[in-house]
């Protein structure tokens, strides 16, 4: 049976012409590009290579990009980096919606001396600038705000926000995980000093990401040892994934125009659809600055684990904020931060597209959705009654 | 993604007696849409022979909460009504395989009820309003519940109680509380904290007590969640806190007052309350 995957937030099919460009560095291409033979140092000129396309992506230099393990290292790396250039200075400002990469690791920090801003966010999960402009300090060493949310796929306006951090002389750095290869990205046009990319949200296998560092930008690495990265990070490079992130990053700008637009429209289709035939349904996040390929819909006195396992029946994977399917007793940290009352959060389910996505998928959850909402809620104490016409108690 | 069992993804995809009966001899309500998981039980009873004839229920939650209910209803069907107060959440468990060990409160929540059920049909107070007072404020457990389901099951662990009850799953803050649980129904002897001295404190010793109170017992554990309290002001009996980093406008704010006026209720004087500035 096909799988209709619609959960590319979380993780993403590695393109064919990836893997394509990977193989040679698991088998014969094995060299280490340290390596002072031509063995070696062939796999070291396509590292170079991946560092080209990655930076293309975010028009930045090549000098600019390192690579790393994973968006949560990158993420870790330039707030660590931030705060060891202006030692004196303890004070940092994030979101209360960022990726754990970024707010258990503040959350950390605020246990070691540093005092932290959360910023919040308002009922469309968008962020005050003049609260953000007046959390900055004389103490600030560094903001970090993510370009756009995994769960609800709102978009920050991160070149205002560069702005107002820059004019404030401070350290600011964004976590562009979910952003890249879904919305243009240019690093000339916006003022950040460091932007965390992730391999396997863009097509590229898991364990390979990228940190963008603005030349001049003073950087102390997180991971010590080897010269590896001019002595930005160190360790043997993870070469064939770097060689595949580097096609994937190729691959993401040159899709972007086209795929861009059509992914949208699947978006907006299946957004519709779902609002049309499903009563009790309510967008969450911001419709107007959103990731062209995140859906987050909340389906009100239905449980978000009982929906996707409902969905998973027909192969269908997605995501849920509810709390049975985090693991902890807790809803989204993000959808919580939002407001989204908690007979919505436990509701949420996370539909996110891809280039590879088909309308022959969209119609199948658009045909499936509305009787399993049905039935959940049949078998729900609570909710029948708000506009479920038709529906009797058995 | 859960490790379900065959029997939970039946009784989930499929589940059996779901509805309501109409005019039921029985109900029991349990649960809550906040917390995340909420079960109406009603049953039909043979008021003659005190037999259960009939059991449906409706639930709002996940895979394992559906199945845990509908398990309970097949448990229930033909018992007497004293033979089905004996069924335990562990029967429930048992009849659906297993359940991850994460999700056993869902067949707790079945157990609870029942016996609410079954308090409702024999013109009893339900059982959660039996004595004891709430340990957990995000998901309203009492301490009398967190002790029977510790002894039921043989729980050792704080990640154990969280597991069975939720209990200590959302803020957080009454973990400590729940080992000393822990320890007193292991029956291990619980070092004796001194009592304090219920005498009149001066203003001066009363602010002294409240600063330390939230030095050590209250700023650890907001800090370890990314959140700060400072103290403001204290006027009479009145202590005005302000809540900081993620905190500040938390949806469980109102619980985090409530639990630092309980400590300093505790701690310092029963006549303390708190309020938010």
């Amino acid at each position: 049976m096909r799988v209709v995957y619609l959960d590319n937030n979380a993780t993403t099919r590695v393109a064919d012409e990836v893997r394509e460009e990977m193989l040679p560095y698991l088998s014969e291409l094995y060299g280490n590009p340290s390596s002072m033979h031509t063995f070696g140092g062939q796999v070291h000129r396509k590292i170079e290579t991946a560092r080209e396309q990655a930076a293309a992506l975010i028009n930045a230099e090549p000098e600019e990009i390192i690579f790393t393990s994973c968006g949560t290292e990158s993420d870790n790396t330039a707030i660590m980096s931030c705060l060891a250039s202006s030692p004196q200075k303890r004070h940092i400002v994030t979101t209360r919606v960022e990726h754990p990469a970024v707010l258990n690791f503040c959350k950390t920090m605020s246990r070691r001396g540093y005092s932290v801003t959360f910023l919040p966010v308002d009922r469309l999960g968008r962020l005050d600038l003049d609260e953000l402009q007046s959390a900055i300090t004389d103490d600030t060493a560094v903001v970090s705000v993510m370009y756009a949310n995994n769960e609800s796929g709102v978009i920050f306006p991160i070149s205002e926000i560069a702005g107002i951090v820059k004019a404030k002389g401070v350290l600011f750095h964004t976590d562009a995980v979910q952003a890249a290869g879904k919305i243009p990205l240019d690093v000339k046009k916006i003022p950040v000093d460091m932007m965390s990319l992730s391999g396997h949200k863009i097509h590229a296998a898991k364990g390979v990401g990228a940190l963008y560092i603005r030349r001049g930008t003073r950087f102390a690495p997180y991971i010590i040892g080897g010269h590896q990265e001019k002595g930005r990070r160190a360790g043997t490079e993870n070469v064939a994934s770097i060689a595949g992130f580097g096609r994937a990053c190729e691959l993401a700008r040159e899709h972007l125009p086209v795929e861009g637009a059509r992914i949208r429209e699947m978006r907006d289709r299946l957004e519709r659809g779902l609002h049309m035939t499903c009563p009790g349904a309510r967008t969450n996040g911001d419709p107007a600055n959103r990731l062209p390929n995140t859906l987050n819909i909340s389906f009100e006195y239905v449980e978000g684990e009982a929906i996707l396992l409902r969905l998973n029946e027909f192969n269908i994977c997605a995501s849920s904020g509810s709390a049975c399917t985090s693991g902890s007793l807790e809803p989204s940290h993000v959808l919580r931060a939002m407001g989204v009352p908690f007979t919505a959060i436990h509701g949420s389910v996370r539909f996110s597209l891809s280039r590879y996505t088909t309308d022959g998928d969209i119609d199948l959850v658009l045909e499936k959705m509305p009787g399993i909402i049905k039935e959940l809620r049949e078998l729900s104490p609570y909710g029948r009654e708000a506009g479920q016409a038709g529906v009797q108690s058995s | 993604m859960w490790e379900y069992t065959e029997k939970v993804k039946e009784l989930f995809l499929h589940p059996k007696n779901a509805g309501e009966i109409e005019n039921p001899d029985a109900v029991g309500e349990v649960g809550s849409i906040v917390c995340g998981d909420a079960l109406k039980l009603t049953l039909r009873i043979d008021r003659k022979t005190d037999r259960i004839i009939d059991a449906k229920f409706r639930t709002f939650g996940c895979a394992s909460a559906i199945a845990s209910s509908s398990a309970l209803t097949e448990l229930i069907k033909g018992k007497t009504v004293d033979e089905a107060l004996r069924i335990t959440n562990r029967d429930i468990a048992d009849y659906l395989g297993s359940l991850p060990r994460e999700k056993m409160h869902c067949s707790v929540m079945g157990m609870e009820a029942l016996q609410a059920a079954i308090a409702n049909y024999r013109g009893e107070k339900p059982p959660e309003a039996e004595e004891g007072k709430i340990v957990c404020e995000c998901f309203g457990v009492t301490d009398e519940k967190i002790k029977r389901v510790i002894r039921e099951n043989n729980l050792q662990t704080v990640e154990d109680v969280t597991n069975f009850t939720k209990a200590g799953g959302g803020c957080g803050s009454c973990i400590p509380e729940i080992e000393k649980i822990l320890r007193e129904v292991r029956g291990e002897r619980v070092a004796a904290k001194p009592e304090m001295p219920r005498r009149k404190l001066t203003n001066i010793q009363k602010i002294a007590m409240i600063q330390e109170v939230m030095e050590r017992e209250i700023r650890p554990l907001l800090q370890a969640d990314g959140g700060d309290v400072e103290l403001v002001d204290v006027e009479g009996n009145k202590v005005t806190v302000s809540l900081r980093g993620m905190c500040t406008g938390c949806l469980m704010a109102d619980v985090t007052v409530k639990n630092i006026e309980k400590k300093l209720k505790e701690l310092v004087s029963e006549e303390l309350f708190v309020e938010a500035a």
